[in-house]
């Protein structure tokens, strides 16, 4: 079997995203089971030892990650998915991966909670968890496809911003997308750009690990370059060695943030319809933004000038944007499937209420729910 | 008589890393350790190699020694 | 003696020295026995992956001149077989200590086990939580009185030889810090064979445990060397009482495929290997 399966096919989600991790460049897979994930897991099992790449099922979720990270510093391109319950235990881990700077993804297909919840149900209900599960100050990269199609295109946008920034990516699949069926078509691989984390150009003795130039991503040594480095999830300096004074905390902390905040016209991305002339707005994303679609086309044959801005980076979340859009809008709606998450981010960047139409248990929103909505945002 | 007993090992112990545990002190088996009495800039009595004709260079203190504070060279034989 | 000129400023940063433990800790001893069996193997330092969890232990591996990482509490073996696995020529070795490892590491350190992953270990026994206070753990004798247990300890310790053993480790010995030359054998045999190797290592806690038991480090020391008795017994039992008597010796000692191995096999087996 080829390292990339060029062509049609007709699959579900899940296997999108598996097939997106091995294109990018996936070697290293570690994993705990759990419903809607599993078959994440099950594709790479099979697949990853036909391209000399290495799957592990853990004895626990904070392992699987705990083995990513090793993977990444090991010099691979590592992954993980799980569902709600399984980044909760993740989150701790995932704070080192942020300090550490170790290149990775997580993938989140997302079911309904909290707690164990329904483990079948589709629901957006981890988006705040993502940017701010893990204690401290630190910026993370998420992303939400809307297809089986993005769930592969996705993973490998994925995997090259996590080498680029050094940063964890989050996927935030719901699982409605995660076990929906739809065509996919995996393009040759010429036609893939693929993005590998840089690697320093000091000589041994010189690499400082953690020292960075204009980008404020230091270039990143593997284990068994030669280059003996050390690295702890403390407060460190440019050496890798901690430091427990306040202009590291200040420096670091900044640092890890900025990298991100400083590039993030480079980082987000959305996807407009009909917002050239709107006055009303609707934010969704993922399988919602799919009913949004179709309420917005309705809500234009009735009259109503409505718009989408469909959301493909939850973070970093482009402020900027919905503070532009929804300057003229008479009214902004918001669709998650949930009962309030990124509602919040909306109405702070827009600064001002807004229509929100909430959505509990597996099924997305029927668009006639977000019209109604549309209609009494445009009172 | 008084070759045999010249020095074939100087020990030096590192005052910037020893902490004044006392193990080479007590663990010598040849006890050629005192301890200094007055406190070093580092508060600490640290070890002194009072005896070296007496040091057999087993290389306990060396072993021992929490701090990696000990160095043991073999003495070059007078010509 | 500069930094430069230190007789081990191969394997071990010598700039971060003097370390940060206490008067008279075993850690510093358990250092110095790995930079030597380090330094006397003749394994290529770039090939080695220091790994170690939270606790005082844990800043073991910032002191190495290794590749080296300091993960969160519990997980350095999990992060040591991400390493493994993927990149098979580098041999990680895991210092930690007993808290770490078999408190909230003990599912890893089970697991690990379990799958033979080629790692060494090399665990600091003090019988507590000493970074946190001296607060009791999983090796803390019965009865103990602890800041956590003030009217004495209620749980009953771990006899880690026995359990290490039975989850399948393929290598496993027990010394003190009174034993350098055993230990540093014992690390060297770690370093060189193949499979799980776990070494547990009783160092005294000057400023916890043994401030806790009125004892000064030199009595500390002194009664490991009392109650160190080396002894060809069974695993189950070889006992580990700090009052009474520790028994030491290389335990396990046994080939057995590792992880790597295994999925090699099976994969040209099923016919899928590269």
């Amino acid at each position: 079997m080829a390292e990339v399966l060029t062509g049609s096919h007709f699959v579900h989600g899940d296997w999108a995203c598996a097939e997106g991790a091995i294109v990018a460049g996936c070697r290293f897979y570690a994993a705990y089971p759990i419903t809607p994930a599993t078959e994440i897991a099950e594709r790479l099992a099979q697949r990853l030892p036909r391209v000399g790449g290495k799957f592990i099922q853990f004895e626990d979720e904070l392992g699987a990650m705990a083995s990513v990270i090793g993977a990444s510093y090991a010099g691979q391109k590592a992954m993980t998915a799980t569902s709600g319950p399984g980044i909760s235990l993740m989150l701790e881990n995932i704070g080192l991966a942020v300090m550490t700077e170790a290149p990775c993804v997580i993938v989140n297909v997302m079911r309904s909670g909290p707690s164990t919840g329904q483990p079948t149900a589709g629901a957006q209900g981890d988006v705040m968890q993502c940017r701010w599960g893990t204690h401290g100050d630190i910026e993370i990269i998420a992303l939400a496809p809307q297809s089986v199609q993005e769930m592969f295109d996705l993973t490998i946008h994925a995997f090259n911003l996590s080498e680029r920034y050094r940063i964890p990516v989050f996927l935030m699949a719901d699982a409605n997308i995660g076990h929906l069926y739809e065509s996919l078509k995996i393009p040759e691989t010429d036609r893939i750009n693929i993005v590998d984390r840089r690697k320093p150009t000091a000589a041994k003795g010189e690499y400082r690990p953690f020292s960075a130039g204009e980008d404020l991503v230091p270039p990143m040594a593997c284990f068994g370059d030669g280059y003996h480095f050390y690295a702890t999830g403390l407060t460190h300096n440019e050496r890798g060695y901690p430091d427990m004074s306040v202009e590291a905390q200040d420096r670091l902390i900044r640092r890890l943030c900025d990298k991100i905040r400083r590039d993030t016209t480079r980082i987000e991305m959305v996807e407009e319809h009909f917002t050239d002339d709107c006055n009303v707005l609707v934010v969704a994303y993922g399988i919602t933004a799919r009913s949004a679609l179709s309420a917005v086309k309705r809500a234009r044959e009735g009259g109503i000038k409505a718009g989408l801005l469909r959301l493909i980076t939850l973070w970093p979340f482009p402020d900027a944007r919905i503070e532009e859009l929804t300057r003229c809008c008479v009214g902004v709606v918001v669709a998650e499937m949930n009962y309030g998450q990124l509602v919040r981010e909306v109405e702070r960047a827009a600064m001002r209420r807004v229509e929100f139409v909430p959505k509990l248990g597996e099924n997305p929103h029927q668009p006639e729910e977000i019209l109604a909505a549309i209609r009494r945002a445009g009172k | 008589m008084t070759d045999q007993r010249r020095a074939k090992y100087c020990v030096r112990v590192n005052e910037a890393y020893c902490k004044g545990c006392g193990y080479c002190i007590e663990f010598c088996p040849k006890k050629v350790f005192d301890r200094k009495v007055e406190l070093n800039a580092k508060g600490v009595n640290s070890p002194v190699f009072a005896r070296p004709d007496d040091c057999i260079g087993c290389g306990q203190c060396n072993l021992l020694c929490p701090d990696l504070a000990i160095k043991i060279e073999e003495v070059e034989p007078d010509g | 003696m500069s930094p430069l000129n230190h007789p081990h400023s191969k394997s071990l940063r010598v700039d971060q020295l003097p370390h940060i433990w206490c008067q008279g800790c075993g850690l510093g001893i358990v250092l110095h026995a790995y930079a030597d069996a380090l330094e006397e193997t003749g394994l290529d330092l770039d090939k080695v992956a220091t790994i170690s969890g939270i606790g005082c232990a844990g800043r073991a591996s910032g002191y190495v001149n290794t590749d080296a990482f300091h993960t969160t509490h519990g997980r350095a073996l999990p992060f040591a077989t991400g390493v493994g696995i993927s990149r098979p020529e580098i041999k990680p070795v895991v210092i930690s200590g007993d808290g770490d490892l078999f408190s909230i590491g003990g599912n890893h350190l089970i697991h690990a086990a379990r799958r033979n992953v080629d790692v060494l270990v090399i665990c600091s026994n003090n019988f507590n939580y000493g970074m946190t206070g001296a607060q009791f753990g999983p090796t803390t004798p019965s009865e103990t009185k602890t800041p956590t247990s003030p009217y004495g300890n209620i749980e009953n310790p771990f006899n880690l030889v026995a359990l290490v053993t039975s989850a399948g480790a393929t290598m496993v010995s027990r010394w003190t810090v009174m034993h350098p030359n055993q230990l540093k054998r014992s690390i060297k045999r770690g370093l060189t064979k193949k499979g799980f190797s776990f070494i547990e290592v009783i160092t005294p806690c000057t400023t916890g445990y043994g401030r806790l038991n009125k004892m000064s480090p030199l009595d500390m020391m002194k009664s490991l060397k009392k109650t160190g008795k080396i002894r060809k017994v069974l695993p189950i039992e070889a006992i580990c009482d700090p009052a009474t008597e520790i028994i030491l010796g290389d335990f396990v000692d046994i080939e057995k495929p590792t992880y790597n191995e295994v999925f090699e096999s099976l994969t040209h087996r099923a016919g899928v290997a590269l």
